[in-house]
C-alpha cells in the first residue's frame, strides 16, 4: 500500500512564494472589484471583463464560477477543498469540464471572493479560465504514465502556463486561445481541434521538439488545425508560440466575435501565408529573451519527476486471480484500465458517467472519496479528462481490485471508458445562458438505454458527444455520433452527426439528415448501432465501418420512418 | 398584430450580489418566483422594462434584466419559451435544486 503523505509526491507543479503572493494579490484586487460593482462605482460593463478574468460566469440560475485545473492535474488535498467548496458554496456537486476543468453552478458574486482565497490556500485559482486570453492548457490524462508516452506534456503545459498567465500582450486577444499539448502516439488530448496543437516528440538524437499546428477549432465553423511547423527545437518552444500569438493578435479579427478565432485567420489567410508570417515574426523576435534554456526545463521537470515507484513484477498474481473471480471486476480492468510504463502498475479512468447518470458531475462526497483512493493508491495525484473522467494514473496491480470495490459503492465503478455510454455532455440549457437546447437529458436517456455493460463492451469504441449550441462545448463535431440541440420554433430538435474523430486521423462529422426529436434521437442511436453491428468486419470500430459503408445504410434506417 | 406581440410579458433578471433568477414585480420590487411576477401587456410592457432596467442598474439590485412572452390558460401561467421555463423552475436534470425544490 502506498501510504505517502498526500501530495507529497504527487506531479503537480508547486507554487513557490512569488506564486502565492501572486495569487493572493490577485484575489485581494477581486475582492476590491466586487465591493467596488456591488457600490455602484463600476458598471456592469466594466466589471464584467473582469469578472470573466476570474472565471466567473453569470449563468441561467445563477454564477458559475470555471476553477482552473492547469493541464488536468491536482493534488487529494486540492479535489477536498474542491469537495469543500461544492458543500459550502454551492449545493455539494462539481461539474469536470471538456477543457479539465471545474465548474460549480450555484454560485454568489458576494462569495466569489472568500471561494477564490480558499482556492488560493490550495495553491488553486479561477485565472484565465474565460475572457480573451490564454485559456487552460490542456494535456494527455495519461501523462507520465502510459506506455506509449515519448514526452511528458506537463512540462511543457506548465512552462506555457507560467508564459501565459497575465501576459501583458496577450491579455486582451481578439477572443478566447485554446492550446492542448500531447507527448503521446495516441493523441488524447484532441491537439488538431484547438487553436495551437502540440505534439512534443523525440528526433533521432533523442533530442525533444515540436511539431505545431494553428487554427484548428470546433464552435460554429469546426476547422481541423493545420501543421505550421513538423520541427521547433525545445528552446524555441515558447518563442514560437509567441510568434504565433503575435501573428494573430495583430490580424486577427475585431469586428466580429463569430469572426475572431485563430482558425478564421488561418483559413482566410491560407495554410503557407500564416505559416509565412509566423516563421517571419518569429525570425524577428528569436533570440536569448525568448530562448527556453535547458535549466528551465529541468527545474520545472523535477516537479513531475515519477512518484517512488516500487519494484514489482510486471504481472500481479492476485490481480490476475480477481479477473478470472469477478466478471464486472474483468469488465471494467478491460475497459477502463490502461497499461502503465512501470512494471507492477496500471493507470486506472473514473468514469463520471454512470448509466442514467449526468456527464461530468461528481459530488463532494464523491471528490472526497476520490481524493481518498488517491492517498491510498496513487501518490495523491489525480487529473480530470477532457472526456469529462476523472484518472488515478499510478495504482499497483496488486490494488485495483480494492479501488475498483470502492469506486463501485459510490457510483463511480462504470465500466465504459471510451465506449457508447461514456458519452460527453456540456450542461447545454439545464445550467447554460447560451444553449438552444437540453444536451443532459439525452444523454441520460442514451446511456439509460445502452446501460448493459455486456452490450457496450460488444459495441465497442464508439464516442458520443453533445453539444447543446453550435459553440460546441460538447465536442459533437467529433464524436463519432455527434449530437447538437437545436431550437425549431420553441421546440428542442436534434441533429445527428457521423464520423467526427478527435485523434490524429482528426475528422468533423457530417449531418446524417434532418433533425429528430429526443426521443427519436435516442432510437436513431439504437438504429445506428445496429445498423454497424450487422455490417461491421472482423476488428472493425463503429468509425472502420462507417468509412467502409458510407452513411448510406444509417441514413437509410434512421429516416425509414420519415 | 402577431399573437406572439398581443402576449403578455414578464420581466427577468439576476440579482446582482448572488445571480438568483428574480422577477420584476412592481416599482422597486423583485420577487423570486415566476407566479408572483408581474405581467404586462403591449406598450406597456416596453415602459416597465425600460423603468425596471433602470431602477435595477441604479440600485446595483438585477443584471441582464429583459421582458419574455408568458401564455395564460385558465389562470394558470407559463413562460413560452423553455429557456424561461427553465429559469423560473430549475435545472429538469436535478428537480431536487432550484426553485422547483423550494416550492
Amino acid at each position: 500500500m502506498n501510504h505517502i503523505a498526500p501530495g507529497r509526491h504527487a506531479g503537480v507543479y508547486t507554487y513557490d512564494e512569488i506564486d502565492r503572493r501572486f495569487v493572493a494579490e490577485r484575489v485581494e484586487q477581486f475582492r476590491a472589484q466586487v465591493e467596488r460593482r456591488l457600490s455602484g462605482e463600476l458598471t456592469e460593463e466594466e466589471f464584467k471583463p473582469l469578472r470573466l478574468m476570474n472565471g466567473l460566469y453569470l449563468q441561467l440560475h445563477a454564477y458559475m464560477l470555471r476553477i482552473a485545473v492547469p493541464y488536468g492535474v491536482m493534488t487529494s488535498r486540492q479535489m477536498r477543498k474542491l469537495a469543500e467548496i461544492g458543500r459550502t458554496y454551492d449545493k455539494g456537486y462539481g461539474h469536470f469540464t471538456t477543457r479539465q476543468n471545474l465548474q460549480f453552478n450555484w454560485i454568489k458574486l458576494e462569495e466569489t471572493p472568500d471561494i477564490l482565497n480558499q482556492l488560493a490556500e490550495v495553491d488553486m485559482h479561477a485565472l484565465q479560465t474565460s475572457g480573451n486570453c490564454v485559456r487552460n492548457v490542456t494535456t494527455d490524462q495519461f501523462v507520465g504514465a502510459a506506455k506509449d508516452e515519448l514526452v511528458d506534456g506537463r512540462v511543457y503545459a506548465e512552462i506555457l502556463r507560467q508564459w501565459t498567465t497575465l501576459h501583458p500582450e496577450f491579455t486582451y486577444l481578439p477572443r478566447k486561445f485554446k492550446i492542448a499539448i500531447m507527448g503521446s502516439e495516441k493523441d488524447r488530448a484532441a491537439i488538431r481541434v484547438h487553436d495551437v496543437g502540440v505534439i512534443a516528440k523525440r528526433n533521432d538524437q533523442g533530442e525533444i521538439g515540436f511539431a505545431f499546428y494553428a487554427g484548428g477549432g470546433l464552435g460554429r465553423s469546426p476547422f481541423i488545425g493545420k501543421l505550421i511547423r513538423e520541427w521547433v527545437p525545445e528552446e524555441d518552444f515558447v518563442g514560437y508560440l509567441e510568434a504565433i500569438l503575435r501573428v494573430y493578435n495583430q490580424y486577427g479579427r475585431r469586428d466580429n466575435i463569430y469572426k475572431a478565432r485563430i482558425k478564421i485567420l488561418v483559413h482566410e489567410l491560407g495554410q503557407e501565408k500564416f505559416t509565412a508570417e509566423v516563421e517571419e515574426e518569429f525570425a524577428r523576435l528569436r533570440g536569448p529573451k525568448y530562448r527556453l534554456a535547458p535549466e528551465i526545463v529541468a527545474e520545472i521537470r523535477q516537479h513531475f519527476a515519477p512518484p517512488p515507484f516500487e519494484d514489482l513484477p510486471a504481472t500481479s498474481v492476485s490481480f490476475d486471480g480477481a479477473r478470472v473471480q469477478n466478471e464486472a471486476f474483468a469488465r471494467w480492468v478491460a475497459v477502463n484500465v490502461t497499461e502503465h510504463k512501470a512494471p507492477g502498475y496500471a493507470v486506472a479512468t473514473i468514469s463520471l458517467k454512470p448509466a442514467g447518470g449526468i456527464p461530468g458531475d461528481a459530488t463532494s462526497e464523491q471528490m472526497d472519496l476520490v481524493a481518498d483512493l488517491a492517498d491510498r493508491y496513487s501518490f495523491g495525484e489525480i487529473r480530470v479528462t477532457h472526456t469529462q473522467n476523472l484518472v488515478l494514473a499510478h495504482v499497483k496491480q496488486d490494488d485495483l481490485f480494492a479501488l475498483w470495490t470502492a469506486l463501485e459503492g459510490a457510483g463511480l465503478g462504470t465500466a465504459n471508458v471510451g465506449l457508447i455510454g461514456d458519452i460527453i455532455a456540456c450542461p447545454g440549457l439545464d445550467y447554460c445562458a447560451l444553449a438552444n437546447a437540453r444536451s443532459i437529458p439525452l444523454a441520460q436517456a442514451i446511456s439509460a438505454r445502452f446501460a448493459d455493460p455486456a452490450r457496450q463492451q460488444a459495441i465497442g469504441e464508439l464516442g458520443i458527444k453533445i453539444s447543446g449550441c453550435i459553440n460546441a462545448c460538447g465536442h459533437h463535431h467529433v464524436g463519432a455520433i455527434g449530437i447538437l440541440g437545436v431550437d425549431k420554433k420553441g421546440e428542442e430538435f436534434y441533429q445527428i452527426t457521423v464520423g467526427g474523430d478527435p485523434t490524429l486521423t482528426t475528422a468533423i462529422g457530417d449531418i446524417l439528415g434532418p433533425a429528430v426529436t429526443a426521443d427519436e434521437a435516442v432510437d436513431a442511436i439504437e438504429a445506428i448501432v445496429e445498423v454497424y453491428l450487422a455490417n461491421r468486419h472482423d476488428g472493425e470500430r463503429f468509425l472502420d465501418t462507417l468509412k467502409r459503408t458510407g452513411h448510406g445504410p444509417f441514413k437509410e434506417r434512421v429516416y425509414a420512418a420519415h | 398584430m402577431a399573437l406572439k406581440d398581443a402576449a403578455p410579458k414578464a420581466i427577468t433578471g439576476n440579482r446582482l450580489r448572488d445571480g438568483e433568477v428574480v422577477f420584476f414585480q412592481s416599482e422597486g420590487v423583485w420577487v423570486e418566483r415566476f407566479d408572483e411576477a408581474a405581467l404586462f401587456e403591449g406598450a406597456e410592457a416596453e415602459a416597465a422594462l425600460a423603468a425596471a432596467k433602470a431602477q435595477a442598474d441604479r440600485d446595483q439590485y438585477a443584471v441582464d434584466v429583459y421582458a419574455f412572452d408568458v401564455t395564460v390558460t385558465g389562470g394558470t401561467r407559463i413562460p413560452v419559451k423553455t429557456r424561461e421555463r427553465i429559469r423560473a423552475l430549475g435545472p429538469t436534470v436535478r428537480t431536487d435544486l432550484g426553485k422547483q425544490a423550494a416550492a
